[in-house]
């Protein structure tokens, strides 16, 4: 069975100068996947389909990754000045090892994966799945991502759905549009910080016991006093 | 091809038609008798032929993947029930399947061949309702509805009997099954099983050669193999066009190598030969069936190492797939060692075989549209999830 860093070396040298790496997936399923740079994503894509076999685009699914704040603990050497307690109060310098503790904020960012297979292959497929994955560059504005639809078209109502639920923008999509939600909804419930809004706020037409809530909510934010200002 | 320049791709989309006269949009659904659920088709036509088709979802949508991602993963194994809800046991196995391969737990032999049987007999009972949808569907009103459900009950009251429940089994558990085969069980699933050659026998003797069914569905909603597997159609939609596809045969999951069985193709890709497939793989389930049955071994149901509360498996993903009656289930599963699935993922085979919906709709008449939709063979609470 050839294996994905075999299938990784033959993109590098068929396709020079991509962005390619391979993500190791420590479970026992051992199913690792190639993460591609979003600007080569499309050629790789067309690479995989028609030279390597893989025609197959089983599942396609987006994955939101927050921002990761690390604390870490560093031992690090510093020359300290210290003034000695005495008569005369020398200050003297030496080398003293301090322990810092240094935040890293690791920005997140939302993910596309595609589970690739070879029907044309067969059973005796010499192939391994393919778990290609893309990144966008944050989870706020730059949300685009190119659309793999004109490669597999498996992935033209997942990619919908990506977009409903998870906000990534393919680019490249010939019918971008909500899927499962309503056109009208605003967010995205499969992000990790979504928060339930209050039935009201979602309610499409609201009327009797939801209607009077969301009047008074209303009327509550009308009454707050701007930041700074006295009653 | 250099590096810098874009591949030069067959996007497999579907033809635009001229109309020839005014247009009419039609919204077909959601409340429409012959659609399997809460769907709609919004649909273009141009006297009776279909110029464009926009099917429209998430009448039913309850994001079962985002509560999922809320719960432990034991208590998603019930809501997988809900999914295709003709075939929760299918949908249990493709769940534990998934979870087993992330956690990397083994399941004894005897749970194997409990999971194998429950789920062709889920196979046969769908299959059996499709066609009955179907024919429903093309007018016969009745008769072979009632016929496939009758059968269908019978398998639904060994399910009962094992389980608890009729269609929510919940009978699946990560390495094995939750209870053992109650006394008699077996005696009573061979005595059905060996009735099930002779509804299948009466059904094509009613259906097969009907001159109705062959006129309606031979040559409409006919499916391109090309644009079947770029389209990521699976399940007996990709076997009617000829595409040699059964998970049960290529990836071997479970314990299916041990049995002999044919995968049946289709030769033209119509309704027709979906029709068709679905009887012959009913009858290549019953031989399964025959052939699990008497050799069940004994032994325990569930691994003893799997411990179903406090579950935690490693960081790590998985993806796990099976061939359910309607195509491809998978499951993937992102695992952050918390006792909670970081993404919890469905893959409903359901949807996916609807990408193609307008392609075999367009240019044939708006009546036909029901049937190409029917010969699909969907159920809206998988696609909508």
């Amino acid at each position: 069975m050839k294996s994905t860093e075999l299938l990784l070396d033959e993109l590098k040298s068929a396709l020079p100068g991509v962005e390619i790496e391979l993500v190791m997936n420590p479970s026992v399923s051992a199913q690792h996947s190639l993460r591609v740079a979003p600007k080569d994503a499309l050629r790789v894509a067309a690479y995989l389909r028609d030279v390597a076999g893989y025609d197959y685009c089983s599942n396609v699914t987006g994955v939101d990754w927050l921002d990761k704040e690390t604390t870490e603990k560093i031992r690090t050497t510093k020359t300290v000045t210290r003034t000695v307690d005495g008569i005369d109060g020398i200050a003297q310098a030496a080398e003293e090892i301090v322990e810092e503790t240094v935040k890293r904020v690791e920005p997140g960012c939302l993910e596309a994966v595609y589970h690739l297979y070879s029907m044309r292959l067969g059973p005796t497929d010499p192939h391994p799945p393919v778990v290609l994955r893309m990144r966008t560059l944050n989870r706020i504005d730059q949300v685009e991502l190119p659309s793999l639809t004109p490669v597999w078209r498996a992935a033209e109502f997942q990619e919908r759905e990506i977009f409903d639920l998870y906000g990534i923008v393919f680019t490249g999509h010939r019918d971008l549009r909500r899927i499962l939600m309503w056109d009208e909804f605003e967010d995205h419930p499969m992000r990790r910080d979504y928060v339930d809004p209050d039935d009201f706020e979602y309610e499409p037409t609201p009327h009797d016991e939801v209607l009077k809530r969301a009047e008074e909510y209303k009327a509550s934010l009308a009454a707050e006093l701007p930041v700074g200002e006295v009653r | 091809m250099s590096a810098t320049e874009l591949p030069d791709l067959n996007t497999f989309l579907p033809p635009m038609i001229e109309p020839e006269g005014d247009l009419l949009e039609v919204a077909m659904g959601p409340h429409h008798p012959s659609t399997h659920g809460v769907f709609r088709m919004d649909v273009a036509l141009d006297g009776e032929r279909v110029i464009r088709l926009k099917p429209v979802f998430g009448y039913l949508h309850r994001n079962h993947e985002k509560i999922a991602e809320k719960t432990t993963y034991l208590a998603s194994m019930p809501y997988t029930d809900r999914l295709d809800y003709f075939c929760s046991m299918t949908n249990n196995w493709a769940y534990a399947l998934a979870v087993e391969k992330l956690a990397g737990i083994e399941v004894p032999e005897r749970a194997e061949y409990i999971r194998v049987i429950t789920a062709e007999l889920t196979r046969i009972q769908n299959h059996a309702s499709a066609v009955g949808f179907l024919m429903q569907e093309m007018g016969a009103s009745g008769t072979p509805l009632m016929y496939a459900f009758r059968e269908r009950e019978k398998i639904l009251d060994l399910f009962e009997s094992l389980s608890g429940s009729r269609m929510m089994c919940n009978y699946m558990r990560f390495g094995g099954c939750r209870v053992d085969l109650p006394a008699g069980w077996i005696e009573q699933a061979k005595q059905i099983v060996a009735g099930l050659p002779q509804f299948i026998d009466e059904t094509e003797a009613l259906l097969t050669g009907n001159e109705i069914l062959m006129a309606r569905s031979q040559g409409v909603g006919v499916l391109r193999p090309d644009l079947a597997v770029n389209a990521g159609v699976t399940g007996v939609m990709l076997r009617a066009t000829g595409v040699n596809y059964d998970l049960r045969k290529v990836d071997r999951y479970g314990i299916y190598d041990s049995f002999q069985f044919r995968v049946p193709l289709g030769d033209h890709g119509d309704i027709y030969d979906r029709y068709m497939l679905r009887v012959l793989e009913m009858r290549e389930s019953v031989k399964i069936l025959e052939q699990a049955l008497p050799r069940i071994p004994a032994g325990p149901i569930l691994d003893p190492k799997s411990r179903p509360r406090g579950f935690r498996p490693k960081p790590g993903e998985a993806y796990g797939r099976i061939e359910a009656p309607k195509g491809e289930l998978g499951f993937y599963l992102i695992s952050d060692g918390s006792g909670n699935p970081y993404r919890y993922r469905v893959r409903p085979p359901s949807l996916i075989n609807l990408t193609i919906l307008e392609d075999m709709c367009l240019g044939q008449n708006v009546a036909d549209v029901v049937l190409i939709f029917g010969s699909v063979d969907i159920v809206l609470g998988e696609v909508d999830r």
